[in-house]
């Protein structure tokens, strides 16, 4: 099947729109094709027609935007981490990307084609829910932006139409006094994919929880934001009972399966662990021992 | 699809389906069998070459999206007739047993040292964490590796 598909390989993002407008329900798209080509050769994916984006380079680059940094779709791992700008206003997505597959995945692999390839187990997604992420997407109608958080509508489901490409995303930069944290379980280091894997983003004043956001993947359809558990934390003095209830309140809101990567109740444990990790540091950070 | 690009210094230009994965081009249509199949969905790093100074698994990339490129294989470390210090560490050191993890070791070793002419062992562990060995316990590999590091400075 890959002997006989056919691919467009245009250079610019108009003439991809164009194509897409044309063909768009009957094509699929590859980036960087580390998600992709494996479906291919494992005989799992049926598409006779490509559009190849990985000449468009209107869709590299990682731009400071004032307030937010936009990161075009096409940028690699390995672009995001060693992007100064990433790392100073949006260190756990550089942690994150070192921890998707090894070098050779880091050199290909693309922000666009996490979001776009809509795995629950895309170990950049928990960053872009958590920071509150925006979506720039286009085609020959337009261009819209949408909430990251309201980019999946099911498991492996997006609001994409068949004419539209994921264009940048945008992501608000971590501010003065907000702290972050990146968290991923996984099999080895390298190459493994999580198990479970959280991301999330707070500010503290005085002990108190003046905002948090939590964001948790491969422990559901797909990747969440724990927003029940965010309001049992915020406003309120992080004490270790707090952190406790904190922990019972994720392990109820996320709903992990048994896969051959790990199991429903090893999941739901862990992710409770991650959770607690993260507020235990949240807590020293306020010279809090408790 | 008419495809240009470079192998090992050599300007080459084909006519192949645009999808057909980089790895097959090498090996059926270039008759460069260094570069080997493991897994065929980028975990062992076996198929690993160097497009544009950047190591990627050419298992995972179709042609089309080399066309222009510069490619570098195992068959390309070697210089008229003499190994590329890499190899010769290989041998010195017993980095090699079954082989077929080599030609990616190798290429993932060299795609580091391009970049890092002192790296740590910790630098190299991390460089050939994408690449698996089911032989040398990696002891000898990243031995070999460091070796390489001290002589490419001689």
């Amino acid at each position: 099947m890959p002997l006989t598909a056919t691919a467009h390989s245009p250079a610019t993002l108009a003439d991809a729109y164009a194509i897409l407008a044309e063909r768009g329900s009957a094509i699929k798209v590859i980036a960087g094709g580390t998600d992709l080509m494996v479906l291919m050769n494992a005989h799992l994916l049926n598409a006779k027609e490509f559009l190849d984006i990985w000449r468009v380079d209107e869709l590299r680059g990682i731009t400071d935007e004032g307030d937010c940094v936009r990161i075009g779709a096409l940028t690699t791992y390995t672009q995001l981490i060693r992007s100064p700008l990433v790392q100073q206003f949006a260190p756990s997505l550089v942690q994150a990307s070192r921890t998707i597959g090894a070098i050779q995945i880091q050199n290909r692999g693309t922000i666009g084609g996490n979001i776009v390839n809509a795995s629950p187990a895309g170990d950049s997604l928990p960053v872009l829910a958590a920071y509150d992420a925006k979506v720039e997407i286009g085609s020959q109608r337009g261009e819209r932006h949408i909430s990251f958080n309201e980019f999946y509508t099911g498991y492996r489901k997006t609001v994409l139409e068949p004419d539209e490409l994921v264009v940048a995303v945008r992501i608000p930069k971590l501010k003065a006094g907000e702290r972050d944290f990146f968290w991923k379980v996984g099999t080895r280091r390298a190459q493994a994919i999580s198990k479970t894997v959280m991301a999330a983003k707070a500010k503290m004043a005085g002990g108190i929880v003046e905002s948090i956001s939590i964001a948790a993947g491969s422990v559901a359809p797909t990747v969440i934001r724990a927003r029940r558990t965010e309001s049992v934390l915020a406003g309120k003095m992080l004490t270790r009972d707090l952190i406790e209830q904190a922990r019972h309140s994720i392990l109820l809101e996320v709903s992990p399966i048994t896969d051959l990567r790990s199991t429903e109740h090893y999941r739901r444990t862990v992710t409770g662990n991650v959770l607690v990790k993260f507020l235990r540091q949240l807590n020293l950070s306020q010279g809090n021992n408790q | 699809m008419k495809i240009q690009f470079q192998v090992n210094g050599t300007p080459r230009e084909l006519d192949t389906p645009p999808m057909k994965r980089v790895l097959d081009v090498l090996r059926e249509d270039l008759r460069l069998t260094g570069t080997k199949e493991g897994c065929g969905e980028g975990e062992c790093g076996a198929c690993s070459i160097i497009v544009d100074g950047e190591v990627i698994n050419s298992c995972l990339v179709p042609v089309c999206q080399v066309n222009g490129s510069r490619i570098l294989t195992v068959e390309g470390l070697a210089r008229d007739g003499r190994l590329d210090p890499l190899q010769q560490a290989f041998l010195e050191c017993g980095g090699a047993q079954c082989g077929i993890c080599t030609p990616g070791m190798l290429i993932a070793a060299r795609a580091l040292l391009d970049v890092n002419a002192h790296p740590s062992r910790d630098e190299i562990k991390e460089a050939i964490a994408g690449n698996l060995c089911r032989c040398t316990g990696y002891v000898k590999i990243i031995d070999a590796i460091e070796q390489a590091a001290k002589t490419r400075l001689r």
